[in-house]
Formats: C-alpha cells, structure tokens, sequence
C-alpha cells in the first residue's frame, strides 16, 4: 500500500527537479571521414526518469550514447554528469551491451565484482561479494552465483550483466539495446524486470533501441531521433501510468503512441 | 457414430479423435546407421592396425620388398625391444634420448618466450603490427631449415646449434597464434573494459590474453611438431649424441629395423610433449569447449 502511495504521489519525472546527465549543443563530427553523426543534440535527464532513445540504424543514437558514456570525445558541446563534465569513462555510468560480455572464465560473482576489481583492486572485489549476493537476488539469479557464464541462458546472462552494471551504484544507466539478441517472450520478461529495478532504486536509465514498444513501455520520455546529421527530432513524453504491464500493449492509448512514432520515423524513407 | 449423437458437437468430436488414437497403428522406425559408423573405437583402432601389420607382414614375406628396404615386423618388433632394453639399461641410447628431450625441451621454452613476447608485440601495439610484423613475415617464407648450416657455423657442433634451430623453426607459429588471438576480443567487451575504466595492461591481461590462450595453444601444438622436427635435422647435420645421430648412423649401416625402432621411440617424445600441451591447455582453458576434435586435440 505504501508503494502504491508513493507510486500516486508527484514524484515522476515532471515532478522531480534534480538534473542527474545534461547535454547542451553536442555536436560530433568524425575526423576520419568528416561525417557529421550528431547536430545540436540537447537533453537533459532528471533523477529517477527513464529516457529512450529511438531511430533508425545510422541516426547517431549509438554515437550519442558512447559519448555520454565517455568512450568517445565529442566534437562540440557540453556533456555532464551530475554537474561533472563527462571527459572519459567514469564509476557513476552503468553500462549494458546488446551482448551480456561476461567472461567465462570467471563465475558470475567474479564477474559481477569486475567493475571494482578493475578500479580498486582485487581485494575490494572480495569486499564487494555480499553486495553482489545481495544484486543477484534482486535479478533472482542467487542460485547461480557459482555457475561459470556458459551454463546460463540468454536472459540469465543479460541478469547478470545488469548486476556488473548495478555493483558500482552508478549515477545513471546507460543501456545500448540490452535485450535485442533475447527472444521475444524473454525480452518482454526482461523488460518488465527492467522496470521493477529501475523503479526500486529510483534509477535514471537512458536506452538506445531499435523497438518503438519497447521504448514506449519503459520510458517517461522518448526522444525520437533522424539521421544527416544525427539530430532529435522530436520529444514524447510518456504519462501511462506505473507500474506498466505487459496488458498495456493492447490498450488504444499505447496503439495510438507506437503509431504516432512509427509515423514520425517513416518520414525519413519517404 | 449413433451412440454419440446425444453428445454435444465438441465432445462428439473429441470421442472420435480419442477412438481414432485408440485405432491408430504405430509409425516407430530406427534411423539406420552404416556399419562403418557403429564401430567402437576400440575396435576400429585394433581392426586397422591388425590391418597395416597384415599388409606389412604380407609383402616382406613373400619377398616382394627387400629387408633393408622395409624390414618384416618380427625383426622390427626384435629391434624395438633391444632399444628399449638399451634405454631401461640406461645405456648409451638413454643418454642419446635425453639429448634429444633436452633439445627439444629447451627449444620450445625458447620459441615459447620469444613467440610470445614477439606475439604480444605485433598483436598489441600499432608498431609492432607496422614494423615488426612484415620482417617475421619475411623471415618465416624462407625455408628454415636452409639456417641450420649457420647455426652450425655460429655455435658449434654441441646441443646449442641443435637447440637453435629447433627453437627458429617452432617460434612462428607462437608469434603468429598469439597476434591473431589478441585480436579475439569482441567490440561490446573492449567497451566493457574501457567503460570499467580498465588501463591498456588490465585490458591485455585481463581480457585479451586470456581470450588469445586457445589461439596460443593451438599454436604450441604445430610448435611442437616444429621443435621435433628441427632438434632431429639439426642432429642429422650437425651431429651431436642425440637421436638423430643415431638414426643416420644406423641408415649408413643399412640397419633400417634400427632406423624404424629408433624413429617410434623419437615418436614417444613428441606424443609426450604434445599431450604436455593439451593437458595444459585443459587445465587452463576450461571455458573453450570448442577446441577438442575426437578427444585428442
């Protein structure tokens, strides 16, 4: 009852002030061939918001999120994080990949622990073993902490990528397709997980995706993106109400919005 | 049919599936398998040796070769165990052997710790991709072998021109498995690390290297044909007390039963060296089930 108090409550997006990642007149241009990827992007994400970030292969949304995430320099424009300019790879990003990337020589909680094992050492890692016991029962992955990567599922893997991600307790979460090589029954079950955590620990997730109902699902915010050069085209804000279930796609409201952005990326092939 | 007809057509129609189920006849069939793939391996490894011997036995004793050319298997089998006689003795074919191992053994800890620093050189680094790498390449189209009178020249007629020899010929392909391995990391986990925050070294030896040992493994395997096959040549033209001294002595006394035991002992050392390897190799890359053809690699 308490959650459903805070959930009717004005904390969402609208409500909630503190800007977490802003991006001001970004601008990339790749020096190799001169081809402009990014024009005047301008975003802001507040704490505890879910952002996506939605366009058709070669729109710049793949550019755009390695540059939030500091692992390639922009060409013009202010990006920060938390006030901080983002000037390279940082503790307080998260990140997930379309692929789970664990390494299989090592168990799923030396995997988990990885992220502080590269920064602080290898005994900050064994510190951080009871955190990771704790991630892993969120994701209800605690029976395979032991198990080496080749034994999981694809869903099983991409669980345990989002506790590497979570071990950090990063500022933001930056999620490049996370769950585009699952099958569809596992994505859609992978998502409503998604959003179960990101709700539970009030996190501000941005997420790059090729599926217009997998954004609209997530997101408080869509941001719909054109290509030549890579700009936003248009900004949806999302208001159907938390949480959000899977019944949600057959409503007319939610027809009405995957269409509307349908549209809106059809334009460009016209 | 009239029997049902009080049912509803739903029920009616599941009755006559379920009658239907009841009459059908089984369709089981066995998948036929040819004969030559239900062999166990057991008996096709003995089938085929008994089949060699056969043919083997077959034409040296109808005389159709001549016994210095192709000795009978009696008479190797006869001089197969005075060698190992002479070995578990101790004598001096035990001292030739392990000439030979020691050859052998030093060379590929040679072509090991050169192969691989040069590896990581070429593999790693932008200068060692465009500097180092089009000289090995240079160097490895010649025939190696060409060397051996150098190495002679340079460090004698003693086990170290044998050993370098050896070790020249078995380093290329360590070099090149090694570079060719560190490239085995995919996109999504170099951005893992850098997004980590992990440093150049924590990358290499935290992501690459491990990812490059079955590139790595497979290499040591043709480097340890390599390393045989140089220790032998070089003790071929360089003389020395190894076994291949050995072996060209016995060819110049026409003693080919002698040749042949000789060369299946050589073997005993390869195989040793080579099961070293995939031991290794198992221990340390556990994670890569794609690497074991038949169970023996």
């Amino acid at each position: 009852m308490t959650l459903q108090a805070e959930m009717d409550a004005p904390t969402g997006p609208a409500a909630s002030t503190r800007p977490v990642y802003e991006i001001a007149r970004l601008g990339k241009i790749y020096p190799r061939n001169g081809f402009e990827a990014l024009a005047d992007v301008n975003l802001t994400l507040a704490e505890g918001e879910f952002a996506s970030v939605i366009g058709a292969s070669g729109c710049g949304k793949s550019t755009l999120l390695k540059i939030m995430a500091g692992l390639l320099p922009p060409t013009s424009g202010r990006v920060a994080l938390g006030g901080t300019p983002v000037m390279g790879p940082r503790a307080d990003i998260g990140m997930m990949f379309q692929q789970a990337t664990l390494l299989p020589w090592k168990t799923t909680i030396q995997n988990i622990v990885m992220p502080i094992a590269i920064r602080e050492g290898r005994r900050a890692a064994k510190g951080a073993y009871q955190q990771a016991r704790a991630l892993l029962d969120l994701v209800g992955l605690s029976h395979a902490a032991d198990v080496y990567p080749g034994e999981l599922s694809g869903g099983m893997a991409q669980r345990a990528a989002i506790c590497r991600m979570l071990i950090t307790e990063p500022e933001v979460l930056l999620l490049d397709e996370p769950f585009s090589a699952l099958d569809e029954l596992t994505r859609d079950f992978m998502n409503m997980e998604l959003q179960r955590i990101c709700t539970e620990r009030n996190a501000t997730a941005f997420l790059v995706t090729h599926s217009i109902p997998e954004a609209v699902i997530l997101s408080d915010r869509i941001y719909v993106m054109q290509a030549n050069p890579g700009r936003i085209a248009e900004i949806i804000e999302i208001d159907l109400p938390r949480p959000r279930t899977l019944d949600l796609i057959n409503t007319k409201q939610f027809g009405d919005i995957v269409g509307h952005i349908r549209g809106k990326l059809d334009q460009e092939y016209r | 049919m009239s029997e049902y007809s009080e049912l509803s057509p739903a029920a009616h129609r599941a009755a006559q599936q379920a009658e239907a189920n009841e009459a059908a006849i089984d369709t089981v069939w066995v998948e036929a398998e040819p004969l030559i793939d239900r062999i166990p391996r057991w008996l096709a490894m003995l089938g085929l040796f008994l089949a060699i011997l056969a043919i083997w036995y077959g034409s040296t004793a109808l005389g159709l070769v001549s016994p210095i050319i192709l000795p009978g298997p009696y008479e190797t089998w006869r001089d197969i165990l005075f060698v190992g006689s002479n070995l578990v003795s101790g004598d001096y074919m035990l001292e030739a052997f392990f000439t030979t191992g020691r050859t052998v053994i030093y060379a590929f800890l040679i072509a090991l710790s050169i192969g691989f620093s040069l590896g990581v050189l070429v593999g790693e680094t932008k200068f060692g991709e465009r500097a180092v790498m089009p000289y090995l390449v240079a160097i490895d189209t010649m025939p190696k072998i060409a060397f051996a009178p150098l190495f002679i020249a340079w460090l004698g007629f003693g086990i170290q021109s044998k050993v370098a020899l050896a070790a020249f010929i078995a380093t290329f392909p360590i070099v090149v498995s090694t570079a060719a391995g560190l490239y085995a990391a995919s996109e999504s986990e170099r951005a893992l690390f850098k997004s980590m925050g992990a440093s150049r070294i924590q990358t290499l030896v935290a992501l690459k290297l491990p990812l490059a040992l079955p590139y790595l493994f497979a290499g040591l395997k043709i480097a340890a044909v390599g390393v045989m096959a140089g220790a032998i040549t070089g003790e071929f033209l360089g003389g020395g007390e190894g076994f291949g001294a050995l072996i060209r002595v016995s060819a110049s006394q026409m003693n080919t039963p002698r040749v042949f035991s000789l060369i299946i002992y050589l073997s005993f050392l390869g195989l040793f060296l080579y099961l070293f390897i995939v031991w290794v190799q198992r221990t340390f890359v556990f994670w890569n089930k794609a690497d074991t053809p038949g169970g023996v690699g």
